[in-house]
Protein backbone atom coordinates (compact mmCIF):
# COMPACT_ATOMS: atom_id res chain seq x y z
CA UNK A 1 0.00 0.00 0.00
CA UNK A 2 0.84 3.45 -0.82
CA UNK A 3 2.09 5.93 2.16
CA UNK A 4 -0.11 8.55 2.52
CA UNK A 5 2.32 10.72 4.02
CA UNK A 6 5.72 11.52 2.94
CA UNK A 7 7.57 11.59 6.52
CA UNK A 8 10.95 12.97 5.26
CA UNK A 9 9.04 15.80 3.67
CA UNK A 10 7.60 17.21 7.02
CA UNK A 11 11.50 17.02 8.53
CA UNK A 12 13.41 19.82 7.67
CA UNK A 13 16.71 17.97 9.06
CA UNK A 14 17.18 14.47 8.29
CA UNK A 15 17.93 12.26 11.51
CA UNK A 16 21.16 12.78 13.22
CA UNK A 17 21.43 15.38 10.96
CA UNK A 18 19.52 17.40 12.91
CA UNK A 19 22.01 17.38 15.99
CA UNK A 20 22.95 20.36 17.64
CA UNK A 21 26.74 21.05 17.05
CA UNK A 22 29.08 19.54 19.71
CA UNK A 23 31.02 22.83 19.92
CA UNK A 24 27.38 24.93 20.52
CA UNK A 25 26.90 22.14 22.91
CA UNK A 26 29.75 22.69 25.62
CA UNK A 27 29.04 26.45 25.23
CA UNK A 28 25.59 25.99 26.18
CA UNK A 29 26.42 23.54 29.40
CA UNK A 30 29.73 24.83 30.38
CA UNK A 31 28.90 27.13 33.04
CA UNK A 32 25.92 24.70 34.41
CA UNK A 33 26.07 24.01 38.20
CA UNK A 34 26.24 20.14 38.44
CA UNK A 35 26.15 18.20 41.76
CA UNK A 36 28.91 15.65 42.11
CA UNK A 37 28.77 12.65 43.18
CA UNK A 38 31.10 9.74 43.69
CA UNK A 39 28.70 7.27 42.16
CA UNK A 40 28.39 9.04 38.88
CA UNK A 41 30.79 7.18 36.36
CA UNK A 42 30.53 9.03 33.24
CA UNK A 43 28.52 12.74 33.30
CA UNK A 44 28.77 15.02 30.61
CA UNK A 45 32.14 16.08 31.45
CA UNK A 46 33.44 13.93 28.63
CA UNK A 47 31.43 14.31 25.97
CA UNK A 48 30.14 10.73 26.43
CA UNK A 49 27.65 8.31 24.50
CA UNK A 50 25.48 7.97 28.10
CA UNK A 51 25.79 9.00 31.53
CA UNK A 52 26.50 6.06 34.18
CA UNK A 53 25.41 5.93 37.79
CA UNK A 54 26.59 3.32 39.99
CA UNK A 55 24.59 1.80 42.47
CA UNK A 56 26.10 -1.10 43.87
CA UNK A 57 29.45 -2.75 42.98
CA UNK A 58 28.17 -5.04 40.72
CA UNK A 59 25.60 -2.71 38.99
CA UNK A 60 25.33 0.61 37.52
CA UNK A 61 22.89 2.08 35.29
CA UNK A 62 23.51 3.36 32.05
CA UNK A 63 20.93 6.15 31.08
CA UNK A 64 20.41 7.96 27.53
CA UNK A 65 17.47 9.80 25.37
CA UNK A 66 17.80 10.17 21.90
CA UNK A 67 14.97 11.42 19.50
CA UNK A 68 14.78 12.86 15.89
CA UNK A 69 12.53 14.11 12.78
CA UNK A 70 11.88 11.21 10.18
CA UNK A 71 14.52 9.93 8.31
CA UNK A 72 12.80 7.55 6.08
CA UNK A 73 9.16 8.26 4.47
CA UNK A 74 7.86 4.91 5.67
CA UNK A 75 6.81 4.78 9.57
CA UNK A 76 7.65 1.38 10.54
CA UNK A 77 10.88 1.75 9.41
CA UNK A 78 11.27 5.69 10.81
CA UNK A 79 10.19 3.57 14.04
CA UNK A 80 13.11 1.39 13.61
CA UNK A 81 15.96 3.79 12.85
CA UNK A 82 14.78 5.96 15.73
CA UNK A 83 14.85 2.98 18.45
CA UNK A 84 17.91 1.31 17.05
CA UNK A 85 19.50 4.65 17.24
CA UNK A 86 18.64 5.57 20.91
CA UNK A 87 19.14 2.07 21.82
CA UNK A 88 23.36 2.38 20.41
CA UNK A 89 24.08 4.54 23.29
CA UNK A 90 23.75 2.13 25.30
CA UNK A 91 25.95 -0.76 23.60
CA UNK A 92 27.96 1.88 23.46
CA UNK A 93 28.87 1.78 26.79
CA UNK A 94 28.89 -1.85 27.12
CA UNK A 95 26.01 -2.13 28.52
CA UNK A 96 22.38 -3.47 27.55
CA UNK A 97 19.35 -1.60 27.57
CA UNK A 98 16.32 -3.09 29.80
CA UNK A 99 13.86 0.05 30.13
CA UNK A 100 12.93 2.61 27.67
CA UNK A 101 10.03 5.17 27.08
CA UNK A 102 8.62 6.64 24.03
CA UNK A 103 9.29 10.53 23.09
CA UNK A 104 7.14 11.56 20.45
CA UNK A 105 5.67 14.76 18.65
CA UNK A 106 3.30 14.58 16.39
CA UNK A 107 1.33 16.99 14.45
CA UNK A 108 -2.27 17.64 14.76
CA UNK A 109 -2.80 16.04 11.22
CA UNK A 110 -0.98 12.83 11.55
CA UNK A 111 -2.97 9.48 10.50
CA UNK A 112 -3.75 7.81 13.15
CA UNK A 113 -2.23 4.81 11.30
CA UNK A 114 0.94 6.21 10.45
CA UNK A 115 1.96 7.18 14.11
CA UNK A 116 0.73 3.91 15.64
CA UNK A 117 3.36 2.22 12.71
CA UNK A 118 6.15 4.90 14.25
CA UNK A 119 5.23 3.05 17.44
CA UNK A 120 5.05 -0.27 16.34
CA UNK A 121 8.57 -0.16 14.98
CA UNK A 122 10.25 1.66 18.30
CA UNK A 123 8.23 -1.56 20.41
CA UNK A 124 9.88 -4.27 17.91
CA UNK A 125 13.30 -2.92 18.16
CA UNK A 126 13.09 -2.76 21.58
CA UNK A 127 12.18 -6.32 21.92
CA UNK A 128 14.92 -7.56 19.60
CA UNK A 129 17.04 -5.69 22.20
CA UNK A 130 15.35 -6.98 25.15
CA UNK A 131 14.46 -4.57 26.50
CA UNK A 132 10.60 -3.16 27.62
CA UNK A 133 8.96 0.01 26.71
CA UNK A 134 7.39 1.34 30.13
CA UNK A 135 5.75 4.32 28.67
CA UNK A 136 6.16 7.69 27.52
CA UNK A 137 5.25 11.59 26.31
CA UNK A 138 4.06 12.73 23.40
CA UNK A 139 3.40 16.33 22.06
CA UNK A 140 2.07 18.36 19.61
CA UNK A 141 4.30 20.03 17.23
CA UNK A 142 4.36 20.92 13.54
CA UNK A 143 7.60 18.24 13.04
CA UNK A 144 6.94 14.59 13.78
CA UNK A 145 9.70 13.50 16.12
CA UNK A 146 10.70 10.51 17.74
CA UNK A 147 12.81 8.23 20.06
CA UNK A 148 13.38 6.74 23.57
CA UNK A 149 14.92 7.06 26.80
CA UNK A 150 16.66 4.60 27.66
CA UNK A 151 18.24 2.66 31.05
CA UNK A 152 20.38 -0.13 30.80
CA UNK A 153 22.49 -1.81 32.95
CA UNK A 154 26.66 -2.32 33.55
CA UNK A 155 29.19 -4.10 35.60
CA UNK A 156 30.26 -0.45 37.39
CA UNK A 157 34.43 -2.11 36.62
CA UNK A 158 33.05 -2.89 32.91
CA UNK A 159 31.91 0.44 31.92
CA UNK A 160 33.31 1.62 28.60
CA UNK A 161 34.19 5.06 27.94
CA UNK A 162 34.99 7.17 25.14
CA UNK A 163 38.40 8.33 27.16
CA UNK A 164 40.34 5.36 27.68
CA UNK A 165 41.87 4.93 24.47
CA UNK A 166 45.33 4.30 25.32
CA UNK A 167 48.56 4.34 22.82
CA UNK A 168 49.16 1.33 20.89
CA UNK A 169 45.24 0.69 20.63
CA UNK A 170 43.80 -0.57 17.17
CA UNK A 171 40.68 1.04 16.01
CA UNK A 172 37.81 -0.94 14.96
CA UNK A 173 34.40 0.11 13.41
CA UNK A 174 31.45 -1.87 12.95
CA UNK A 175 29.42 -0.37 10.26
CA UNK A 176 30.22 1.47 7.02
CA UNK A 177 30.03 5.49 6.46
CA UNK A 178 27.73 7.59 4.05
CA UNK A 179 24.24 7.02 5.41
CA UNK A 180 23.81 10.80 6.28
CA UNK A 181 24.76 11.31 2.25
CA UNK A 182 22.42 8.73 1.02
CA UNK A 183 19.63 10.11 3.13
CA UNK A 184 19.74 13.43 1.37
CA UNK A 185 20.43 12.27 -1.72
CA UNK A 186 16.92 10.13 -1.22
CA UNK A 187 15.34 13.48 -0.72
CA UNK A 188 15.79 14.36 -4.42
CA UNK A 189 15.16 11.03 -5.77
CA UNK A 190 19.34 10.59 -6.41
CA UNK A 191 20.03 7.64 -3.97
CA UNK A 192 20.12 4.24 -6.09
CA UNK A 193 17.16 1.84 -4.47
CA UNK A 194 20.06 -0.44 -3.67
CA UNK A 195 22.22 1.80 -1.32
CA UNK A 196 18.77 3.43 0.42
CA UNK A 197 18.25 -0.35 1.06
CA UNK A 198 21.58 -0.73 2.50
CA UNK A 199 21.01 2.25 4.44
CA UNK A 200 17.95 1.17 5.88
CA UNK A 201 19.28 -2.65 6.84
CA UNK A 202 22.32 -0.98 8.51
CA UNK A 203 20.14 1.96 10.45
CA UNK A 204 17.97 -0.43 11.90
CA UNK A 205 20.96 -3.26 12.89
CA UNK A 206 21.02 -2.90 16.57
CA UNK A 207 24.67 -2.33 17.96
CA UNK A 208 23.86 -5.85 20.14
CA UNK A 209 25.86 -7.94 18.41
CA UNK A 210 29.23 -5.48 18.54
CA UNK A 211 28.68 -5.18 21.71
CA UNK A 212 27.92 -8.81 22.44
CA UNK A 213 31.37 -9.55 21.37
CA UNK A 214 33.45 -6.53 22.32
CA UNK A 215 33.23 -6.88 26.07
CA UNK A 216 34.95 -10.62 25.87
CA UNK A 217 37.88 -8.46 25.03
CA UNK A 218 40.60 -6.06 26.71
CA UNK A 219 38.75 -2.86 25.09
CA UNK A 220 39.85 -0.01 26.39
CA UNK A 221 37.44 2.51 24.87
CA UNK A 222 34.34 2.58 22.72
CA UNK A 223 31.74 5.03 21.29
CA UNK A 224 28.89 5.05 18.67
CA UNK A 225 29.44 7.21 15.57
CA UNK A 226 26.42 8.97 14.91
CA UNK A 227 25.57 12.58 13.80
CA UNK A 228 28.95 13.81 14.77
CA UNK A 229 30.63 11.46 12.34
CA UNK A 230 33.97 9.16 12.56
CA UNK A 231 35.42 12.35 13.03
CA UNK A 232 33.61 14.15 15.55
CA UNK A 233 33.60 11.26 17.41
CA UNK A 234 36.76 10.19 17.01
CA UNK A 235 38.15 13.15 18.08
CA UNK A 236 36.07 12.93 21.15
CA UNK A 237 37.61 9.79 21.83
CA UNK A 238 41.32 11.35 21.23
CA UNK A 239 40.51 13.77 23.18
CA UNK A 240 39.39 12.44 26.29
CA UNK A 241 42.07 9.57 26.20
CA UNK A 242 44.46 11.99 25.29
CA UNK A 243 45.98 10.43 22.24
CA UNK A 244 46.09 10.89 18.45
CA UNK A 245 44.38 8.72 15.85
CA UNK A 246 46.04 7.29 12.88
CA UNK A 247 43.52 6.42 10.13
CA UNK A 248 44.23 4.09 6.78
CA UNK A 249 41.25 5.35 5.31
CA UNK A 250 41.72 3.05 2.49
CA UNK A 251 40.44 0.36 4.98
CA UNK A 252 37.19 2.27 5.71
CA UNK A 253 34.60 0.87 4.69
CA UNK A 254 33.16 4.14 2.43
CA UNK A 255 29.98 3.26 0.84
CA UNK A 256 30.82 3.83 -2.77
CA UNK A 257 27.77 5.86 -4.01
CA UNK A 258 28.36 8.13 -0.80
CA UNK A 259 31.32 9.43 -2.39
CA UNK A 260 29.92 9.32 -5.86
CA UNK A 261 27.43 11.31 -4.25
CA UNK A 262 30.15 13.60 -2.20
CA UNK A 263 32.09 14.78 -5.54
CA UNK A 264 29.10 15.95 -7.05
CA UNK A 265 28.43 18.01 -4.24
CA UNK A 266 25.10 16.42 -1.99
CA UNK A 267 25.97 16.91 1.22
CA UNK A 268 23.87 17.37 4.37
CA UNK A 269 24.48 20.45 6.07
CA UNK A 270 25.12 18.18 9.53
CA UNK A 271 28.83 17.71 7.52
CA UNK A 272 29.62 21.10 7.68
CA UNK A 273 28.91 21.40 11.16
CA UNK A 274 30.66 18.22 11.78
CA UNK A 275 33.72 19.49 9.80
CA UNK A 276 33.47 23.08 11.27
CA UNK A 277 34.06 21.32 14.84
CA UNK A 278 36.70 18.72 13.97
CA UNK A 279 38.88 19.89 11.28
CA UNK A 280 41.20 21.88 13.16
CA UNK A 281 42.43 19.44 14.74
CA UNK A 282 42.63 16.54 11.75
CA UNK A 283 45.37 16.33 9.19
CA UNK A 284 43.77 15.14 6.44
CA UNK A 285 46.69 14.34 3.98
CA UNK A 286 46.56 13.75 0.66
CA UNK A 287 43.43 11.97 1.31
CA UNK A 288 40.47 13.49 -1.98
CA UNK A 289 37.85 16.30 -0.72
CA UNK A 290 35.06 13.92 -1.30
CA UNK A 291 36.01 10.78 1.14
CA UNK A 292 37.18 13.42 3.49
CA UNK A 293 33.47 14.62 3.66
CA UNK A 294 31.51 11.20 3.69
CA UNK A 295 34.23 10.93 6.98
CA UNK A 296 32.38 14.09 8.22
CA UNK A 297 29.22 12.35 7.48
CA UNK A 298 26.58 12.75 10.29
CA UNK A 299 25.33 9.00 10.83
CA UNK A 300 22.29 7.43 11.62
CA UNK A 301 22.32 4.79 14.42
CA UNK A 302 25.84 4.42 13.16
CA UNK A 303 28.07 1.52 13.92
CA UNK A 304 30.24 1.38 17.40
CA UNK A 305 34.28 2.46 17.38
CA UNK A 306 36.46 0.40 19.48
CA UNK A 307 40.03 1.01 21.02
CA UNK A 308 40.92 -2.59 21.37
CA UNK A 309 44.10 -3.93 23.09
CA UNK A 310 46.53 -4.79 20.05
CA UNK A 311 47.30 -8.70 21.31
CA UNK A 312 42.94 -8.94 21.19
CA UNK A 313 42.11 -6.99 18.31
CA UNK A 314 42.56 -9.86 15.61
CA UNK A 315 40.16 -12.25 17.65
CA UNK A 316 37.60 -9.67 18.33
CA UNK A 317 38.05 -8.16 14.45
CA UNK A 318 37.63 -12.15 13.04
CA UNK A 319 34.29 -12.18 15.66
CA UNK A 320 33.30 -9.40 14.68
CA UNK A 321 33.23 -10.41 10.77
CA UNK A 322 30.08 -11.91 10.06
CA UNK A 323 28.39 -10.52 13.35
CA UNK A 324 28.06 -6.77 12.04
CA UNK A 325 27.27 -4.94 8.68
CA UNK A 326 31.24 -3.99 8.15
CA UNK A 327 34.34 -5.27 10.22
CA UNK A 328 36.86 -2.88 9.70
CA UNK A 329 40.18 -2.52 11.42
CA UNK A 330 40.91 1.05 10.41
CA UNK A 331 43.81 2.69 12.21
CA UNK A 332 45.55 2.75 15.53
CA UNK A 333 45.40 5.07 18.28
CA UNK A 334 49.28 6.82 19.06
CA UNK A 335 50.96 8.23 22.00
CA UNK A 336 49.51 11.99 21.69
CA UNK A 337 52.59 14.70 20.10
CA UNK A 338 50.62 17.84 20.62
CA UNK A 339 48.96 19.52 17.63
CA UNK A 340 46.30 17.31 14.98
CA UNK A 341 44.60 15.03 17.08
CA UNK A 342 43.60 12.94 13.86
CA UNK A 343 45.57 12.34 10.80
CA UNK A 344 44.40 10.51 7.52
CA UNK A 345 46.41 8.80 5.76
CA UNK B 1 20.24 33.19 -13.44
CA UNK B 2 19.17 29.94 -11.57
CA UNK B 3 17.32 31.73 -8.55
CA UNK B 4 17.74 28.81 -5.47
CA UNK B 5 16.81 31.22 -2.68
CA UNK B 6 14.36 29.68 -0.36
CA UNK B 7 15.11 25.94 -1.13
CA UNK B 8 16.77 23.94 1.13
CA UNK B 9 19.60 21.80 0.42
CA UNK B 10 19.96 19.58 -1.66
CA UNK B 11 17.37 20.86 -3.82
CA UNK B 12 20.00 23.99 -5.43
CA UNK B 13 22.59 22.03 -6.18
CA UNK B 14 20.21 19.64 -8.36
CA UNK B 15 18.75 22.83 -9.93
CA UNK B 16 22.53 23.51 -10.61
CA UNK B 17 23.23 20.34 -12.16
CA UNK B 18 20.30 20.25 -14.27
CA UNK B 19 20.93 23.65 -15.41
CA UNK B 20 24.85 22.18 -16.31
CA UNK B 21 22.96 19.36 -18.47
CA UNK B 22 20.31 21.25 -20.00
CA UNK B 23 22.73 23.62 -21.39
CA UNK B 24 25.28 21.48 -22.49
CA UNK B 25 27.85 22.95 -19.97
CA UNK B 26 27.39 26.71 -20.83
CA UNK B 27 30.45 28.72 -20.58
CA UNK B 28 29.10 30.24 -17.78
CA UNK B 29 26.25 30.01 -15.17
CA UNK B 30 25.24 32.19 -12.49
CA UNK B 31 23.17 31.02 -8.92
CA UNK B 32 21.39 32.87 -6.08
CA UNK B 33 21.35 30.66 -2.86
CA UNK B 34 20.41 31.98 0.98
CA UNK B 35 22.52 29.41 2.63
CA UNK B 36 26.27 28.10 3.08
CA UNK B 37 25.72 25.10 2.96
CA UNK B 38 24.43 25.53 -0.56
CA UNK B 39 27.45 27.61 -1.72
CA UNK B 40 29.59 25.05 -0.80
CA UNK B 41 27.72 21.99 -1.94
CA UNK B 42 27.76 23.57 -5.20
CA UNK B 43 30.82 24.64 -5.33
CA UNK B 44 31.96 21.09 -4.72
CA UNK B 45 29.96 19.94 -8.21
CA UNK B 46 31.20 22.96 -9.53
CA UNK B 47 34.70 21.96 -9.43
CA UNK B 48 34.12 17.97 -10.22
CA UNK B 49 32.63 19.17 -13.40
CA UNK B 50 34.91 21.50 -14.04
CA UNK B 51 34.53 24.64 -13.84
CA UNK B 52 35.52 27.96 -10.94
CA UNK B 53 33.19 29.58 -8.45
CA UNK B 54 33.30 32.88 -7.71
CA UNK B 55 31.19 33.84 -4.32
CA UNK B 56 29.52 37.70 -3.84
CA UNK B 57 27.33 37.95 -0.69
CA UNK B 58 25.29 40.88 0.16
CA UNK B 59 22.85 40.64 2.81
CA UNK B 60 23.07 36.95 3.35
CA UNK B 61 22.33 36.27 -0.20
CA UNK B 62 24.88 34.84 -1.81
CA UNK B 63 25.74 35.00 -5.89
CA UNK B 64 27.52 32.21 -7.40
CA UNK B 65 29.23 32.28 -10.62
CA UNK B 66 30.64 29.22 -12.51
CA UNK B 67 33.15 29.99 -15.29
CA UNK B 68 34.52 26.93 -17.75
Amino acid sequence: MENEVKLTKLAKCAGCGAKVGAGVLAQLLGDMKVRRDPNLLVGFDKSDDASVYKVTDDLALVQTVDFFPPIHDDPYTFGQIAATNALSDVYAMGGEPKLALNIMAVPKDMPAEAVHEILRGGYDKAYEAGAIITGGHSILDDEPKYGLAVTGFVHPDKVLTNSGAKPGDVLLLTKPLGIGVLTTAAKVGMASAESMARAVELMTTLNRAARDAMVKYRVHACTDVTGFSLMGHGLEMAQGSDVELRLDVGAIDLMPEAVELARIGILPEGMYRNRSFAEPYVDPGDTELCRQDVLYDPQTAGGLLIAVDPADAEPLLAELQGAVPSAQRIGTAEPYRGGKRIFLR
Amino acid sequence: MIDARGQSCPIPVVMVQDAVKRGNSPAELQVKVDAMVCVENITRYAATVGYTVTVDEADGEYTLTLKK
